[in-house]
């Protein structure tokens, strides 16, 4: 509360000159940490007691999540429904929805990739936003120099960026946890700090202007076309990912990662190759925002580096926290819960800071697992158990 | 018998102090072998020197597995070391604690399977089936290791005793020849320890691997080997048979020592 004080108390009237004292927004601040203390014990006791309770039953009881997945009833309806949606969406709303929604589908698809370095591979990457730069200048620069068109680029930016995440892998594959976080919010910063400063390269702060929509067999579509063809053109990015990210974490490698996540040296001990592991972790981590960002670039046809700070690193680090690591669904849930809420909450603009960092205290403190915590899969076993009986 | 594990001369320093001595060891084919000694002997130095976690300062360990040459395994990663037939479990369990007991022991498969990143995405019909052969495998493995009412269950959730097990049960995925187990009943009820030692001499008998085992519960010990080494301050003091060693007088100074110190 003492906190907060001079920044709610006191303003300084840069127009008048003089220190407004707003003490009643002090007593306000009071009553409300005041009221918020109690909320906060009253939930912490109740989470204790639901610990307790859960404890015994937990081994019957499936998580919802699951349950939801599981039964074909529920999921087979949501999933049309959620389809029909989609695929009128452009068309019942408004452009700006329309571009709302571009930009949610994009922090789906870099998330995802994230997704495979944080919460599969567990290695902590601050830096995660630099490739997202990659990608969104490969495309920038390769068509303003040589005239590339998108669908040429968007392979070539996916396979840069998978290259710089090699690039950072290697020099990081001793590191852990806080050390592996500094290092990789340092290539982040690099990246962003060559792209403003390297004029000739990149064109500094003021960036690339005019880079064109993706094209589709060379039809010019209009404003409004070429914005339908994006979104649609996202649906189709995001289904890629979530299939390919689906199949990478049920297979080998994703097994992999997720051990490599658990216990390095055990991992290594059962012989996992721990360098190979790791690079490929970053590698196609660094694809998916490769792939985002040529999107990105094409959507908005102007990037500079302003785009590409470390907070965009760590708002897509929320998104993948607080979604739930190592849960697709989360991720995506996740995705749309921080970049549409606070595009719809920007009558409260002031506060939408405040609000997201309270959410995320909360959610650490009461769902440390994500909104939707990752449900290890299960195998059944009736016909084998009956062959190795008759054996 | 035929020697598949000779090492010699193992040194291995950290800083200064020495935590092996010029320690020599050889494992035969199809014997179960105990490292003993007090506690800070340097047991768990020589297993992790062994099998690539430490690099050793000196020494030779050389492998010679039947039809195939001679090898060393100096310097060799850890990963490697694995891949030439050598498995461990570790002294403080050191399981998957968030993936299956099922998914612990596929782990174990990965170095004797091949499918990559293509494979995994487009699933073409080796890599479905080689998917299918680990789920099986694996859950051969636990069938026989007695664990296979938890295939299913966290790792983390399993009883103590169970846990040890798995890390057995995933040692064996590797395929290895020889098994090195750290202090496998550390912590196990008497049950638990009879258990494990039914299961130590099957792994022997069925499944053919030497097993080279650090253990304090003497019972065990000396009702398993077939030989013992005994080690004190990173030297080795002892070396025989179970009634050898019992009167043995320097491992009886190494022990009673210990206790008057304690
Ligand atoms: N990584 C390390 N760095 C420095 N010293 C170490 C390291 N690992 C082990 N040591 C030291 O080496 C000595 C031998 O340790 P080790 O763990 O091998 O003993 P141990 O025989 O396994 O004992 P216990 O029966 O308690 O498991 C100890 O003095 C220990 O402190
Ligand atoms: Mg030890």
């Amino acid at each position: 509360m003492f906190l907060t004080f001079p920044i709610m108390v006191i303003r300084v009237n840069t127009v008048e000159n003089v220190v407004e004292w707003r003490w009643n927004n002090m007593i306000i601040i009071g009553a409300g940490s005041f009221f918020l203390s109690f909320v906060w014990r009253y939930l912490l006791k109740k989470k204790e007691t639901g610990n307790q309770k859960a404890k015994p039953v937990e081994t019957d009881r499936v998580p919802l999540s699951q349950r939801l997945f599981e039964d074909h009833k529920i999921y087979i309806p949501a999933a049309i429904a959620i389809a029909v949606f989609a695929v009128i969406f452009p068309f019942v709303f408004s452009m700006y929805q329309t571009n709302i929604m571009i930009t949610a589908l994009i922090y789906v698809t870099i998330a995802l990739g994230l997704n495979i370095v944080v919460g599969l591979a567990g290695l902590l990457d601050l830096g995660y936003v630099a490739f997202y730069a990659v990608g969104a200048y490969s495309y920038a620069l390769l068509n303003y120099h040589y005239g590339l068109g998108f669908w040429t680029v968007l392979p070539i930016g996916a396979g840069l960026a998978a290259l710089f995440g090699i690039i950072l892998g290697f020099p990081v594959l001793r590191l852990r946890g806080d050390y592996l976080a500094i290092v990789t919010l340092g290539f982040g910063e690099i990246i962003r700090l060559v792209l403003e400063n390297w004029n000739e390269f990149s064109f500094g702060p003021s960036g690339i202007a005019n880079i064109p929509r993706p094209g589709f067999f060379g039809i010019d579509f209009s404003l409004r076309g070429a914005t339908i063809y994006i979104y649609f053109l996202m649906i189709g990015l995001t289904l890629f990912t979530v299939f390919v990210v689906n199949r990478l974490q049920d297979s080998r490698i994703g097994r992999a990662w997720v051990a490599l996540r658990e216990d390095e040296v055990a991992c290594q001990a059962m012989g996992i190759d721990k360098t190979k592991t790791k690079l490929t972790a970053f590698a196609l981590g660094a694809t998916w925002a490769g792939m985002g960002g040529v999107v990105f670039a094409a959507k908005t046809t102007f990037i500079n580096p302003a785009s590409f700070t470390i907070w965009e690193s760590i708002n897509i680090l929320c998104i993948v926290v607080l979604g739930g690591m190592g849960s697709i669904i989360g991720v995506i849930i996740g995705a749309f819960v921080l970049i549409l809420l606070p595009e719809y909450l920007r009558a409260f603009s002031e506060y939408r800071i405040l609000l997201f960092g309270a959410v995320l205290v909360l959610m650490m403190v009461f769902r440390p697992g994500g909104i939707i915590s990752n449900v290890r899969r299960t195998y059944k076993f009736e016909g084998l158990k009956n062959k190795t009986e008759m054996s | 018998m035929r020697t598949i594990l000779e090492i010699k001369s193992l040194t291995m320093d950290f800083g200064g102090l020495r935590a092996l001595d010029h320690v020599d060891m050889d494992i035969n084919e199809g014997e179960i072998v105990a490292l003993i000694g007090p506690n800070g002997a340097g047991k768990t130095t020589f297993f992790n020197c062994i099998t690539g976690i430490y690099a050793p300062t000196e020494g030779d360990m050389i492998i010679s597995r039947p039809g195939k040459k001679k090898t060393r395994i100096n310097g060799l990663k850890p990963n490697l070391v694995t891949e030439k037939g050598l498995a461990r479990t570790f002294q403080n369990i050191r399981l998957f604690a968030n993936m299956t007991v099922l998914e612990n022991v596929m782990i174990g498969r990965h170095c004797r399977c091949s499918s990559g990143i293509l494979g995994a995405v487009f699933r073409n019909r080796a890599t479905v089936k080689e998917e299918q052969k680990v789920v099986e495998d694996s859950y051969m493995i636990l069938e026989k290791i007695g664990l296979s009412e938890y295939v299913n269950e966290v790792a983390m959730n399993l009883p103590y005793g169970a846990q040890r097990r798995l890390e057995i049960a995933r040692a064996m995925a590797t395929e290895p020849f020889v098994l090195l187990l750290d202090e496998p009943a550390a912590g196990m009820n008497p049950q638990e320890t009879r258990e494990l030692d039914d299961l130590i001499v099957r792994l022997r008998d069925d499944e053919k691997v030497s097993i080279l085992l650090i253990e304090h519960d003497m019972k065990l010990v000396m009702s398993l080997s077939d030989r013992i080494f005994v080690m004190d301050y990173g030297k080795k003091i002892a070396q025989g048979t179970p009634d050898e060693i019992k009167n043995n007088p320097a491992v009886i100074k190494a022990y009673l020592g210990e206790e008057t110190d304690a």
